[in-house]
């Protein structure tokens, strides 16, 4: 009864306990430092919004699968990242109610309708912004500064709206606090409307001032980089966002340097790391092809520079992964890596065997090249 | 033979009548006259107008198709469809502008293009052209009532959320925030599509219903 000392078996060989729920896990714990540097900088309203946001969705999870018409379970934790993720990109006095309905959007037409975890076509968190930012325009793109005093006692008025009503305005709000409404703005909003550009190192820490961006883009490149070392996240897609965007924004800052702000302020001033490192590279919604993840990340690049630069939202990175989303299955279809053994597609290597698999065979080779062998009768 | 309910008996006329509004109706279950149900429902009136028009544009029609199927030869038949419904598309043009401009502005190309809806096209070809007059005019009828349930089950929804009233009566009061991607194209394919998810919950509890029903 001695163990044997070499187990025979086939494919795959992976010993790790790599499941869904635990890459899974490990988003969440990621996100947990972002989530409460968020708090720390905006107070109890951030703390209620993520709250409010995390919980709909989970809610709606629970509605789903209990019904039966969804894959997945809610201890897969996925439902928990589409919200965390969903009120890190929504600003921080947004109404909690519609942070709900973003939430409820969020996993009903973003997940829900194609089938639950693993079949959805485009990033869930995203789909619920978007459907948010068309419904309440005014209201997700009224910011409040970061580092009030009194935070963690007082509610911005905007985010405690009854249901259905309009949301309090904190232009009023601000003026009582002695701040302009300028201190209420993104640096991407300032330098489009206003030619304001902020400096390096309140862009990358957001801690001083009261600057009104999200996240910390230091502290989300940090906890990205360790999903990354952990490969619980493939590196190719944010780098190949952030290289495409930067090569983009440092052309056009090379052409025209008084028009277009430099790569630097590009890169971190939006929320293009937070999407270029964790909804990009949602794995259900990119390519899973190597070279497929360089196209997508290229792309998404592009696209954001452009929207940022020439239409009339200051912001561009939610449209540039949806579109991203919506282009990867071609992707993955124009980049599929070469089977071994075989030539490039179209033409067949001369003293290749006869025997082609029929998945390989495709349209390419007849298919009386399975009969040839075929005993006669 | 021609029979009504409450009068002892329930006939063929009935049935062709309720086809329409229920069982299969235009909107959510042949989904048919598309462009029309997304691009005038912003408000429930507006849906209104829309239904009744192309109601009286299919029961009219329908009728003189029906009237007619022996005389119209086979070849040109289609072609001859349209000049009738085009007959009667003109006649509601104009009563509609005789009655309210502002309706008439606000619906704008649609109620010409009334022609070209393939709802009433198809009845023309599938139920008029095979019926005697009095059941096409009714199916007709029923059809273009369905329709403009339909609609206004779609508008309705779009008005409260879009703007917070119905039928122009405030129902939130002053504060109300709405809901602006309601009141543009999306917001029509959003509440269509919810409304067809309610159908078919509907209809898979009823045949579950019906299978359980028959197994015991």
């Amino acid at each position: 009864m001695s163990t044997p000392l070499i187990e025979i078996r086939s494919a795959p060989h992976v010993k790790a306990p790599r499941t869904v729920e635990m890459i899974m896990r490990h988003v969440v714990w990621s996100l947990l430092p972002i989530c409460a540097f968020y708090v720390v900088q905006y107070g109890i309203s951030a703390l209620a919004s993520i709250v409010v946001v995390t919980a709909t969705c989970l809610l709606t999870e629970k509605f789903f699968i209990r019904t039966g018409t969804q894959s997945g379970q809610l201890t897969d934790y996925s439902a928990a990242i589409t919200g965390l993720l969903l009120a890190l990109t929504l600003p921080p006095g947004f109404p909690l109610w519609m942070g709900a309905v973003a939430g409820l959007v969020a996993i009903v037409l973003g997940k829900a309708i194609f089938g639950g975890i693993g079949h959805n076509l485009f990033n869930p968190a995203l789909v619920g912004r978007a459907f948010v930012q068309a419904a309440f325009p005014t209201s997700i793109a009224t910011y409040t500064p970061s580092f009030l005093t009194g935070r963690f006692t007082e509610f911005i008025p905007s985010s405690v709206a009854w249901p259905l009503m309009i949301p309090a305005d904190t232009v009023v709000w601000m003026q009582s606090k002695q701040l302009d409404a300028l201190a209420g703005a993104t640096p991407l909003a300032k330098w489009k409307f206003d030619g304001v550009m902020a400096n390096a190192v309140e862009l990358l820490t957001s801690l001083s001032g009261h600057m009104a961006v999200g996240p910390a883009p230091a502290l989300v490149l940090l906890c990205g980089l360790y999903l990354a070392l952990r490969r619980f996240m493939d590196w190719r897609i944010p780098v190949a966002i952030l290289g495409s965007a930067a090569l983009t924004a440092w052309l056009l800052y090379a052409v025209d340097s008084t028009r277009y702000p430099n790569p630097f302020f590009m890169l971190f001033s939006g929320g293009l790391i937070l999407g270029a490192v964790y909804m990009a590279t949602d794995m259900v919604t990119s390519p899973v092809t190597p070279r497929g993840m360089w196209v997508y990340g290229a792309l998404i690049g592009l696209l954001t520079v452009v929207i940022r630069y020439y239409s009339g939202l200051p912001e561009g990175v939610m449209y540039a992964i949806l579109l991203g989303n919506a282009a990867s299955p071609l992707i993955e279809r124009i980049t599929q890596p070469l089977t071994f053994g075989r030539g490039a597609p179209g033409r067949s290597r001369e003293g290749t065997p006869g025997y082609v698999s029929r998945t390989d065979a495709d349209a390419a080779i007849p298919k009386k090249r399975f009969l040839r062998n075929k005993p006669k009768k | 033979m021609n029979s009504f309910p409450g009068t002892g008996y329930e006939g063929k006329n009935w049935t062709e009548f309720m086809e329409g509004i229920w069982e299969r109706n235009p909107v959510f279950v042949m989904v048919l006259g598309m462009c029309p149900t997304l691009a005038v429902t912003v408000s429930a009136i507006n849906s209104i107008s829309m239904g009744l028009a192309t109601t009286f544009v299919m029961a009219a029609s329908c009728w003189l198709v029906s009237l007619l199927r022996h005389q119209i030869p086979k070849e040109v038949r289609i072609a001859t469809y349209i000049v009738i419904i085009a007959t009667f598309v003109t006649v509601v043009d104009y009563a509609i502008q005789a009655i309210s401009l502002d309706m008439y502005e606000a619906l704008g190309a649609y109620i010409q293009l009334i022609v070209a809806n393939c709802l009433v096209l198809g009845r023309a070809e599938a139920h008029a052209a095979r019926n005697a007059p009095l059941p096409a005019a009714l199916n007709g009828l029923g059809m273009g009532l369905g329709f403009t349930l339909g609609l206004v089950m779609i508008g309705g929804v779009r008005e409260i959320l879009g703007a917070g009233t119905l039928l122009g009566f405030s129902l939130f009061g002053a504060n109300f925030q709405p809901w602006v991607v309601m009141v543009l194209p999306p917001g029509g394919f959003f509440v269509m599509g919810g409304w067809l998810l309610v159908f078919a919950l509907v209809r898979a509890r009823r045949e579950r219903a019906a299978v359980a029903a028959q197994e015991t």
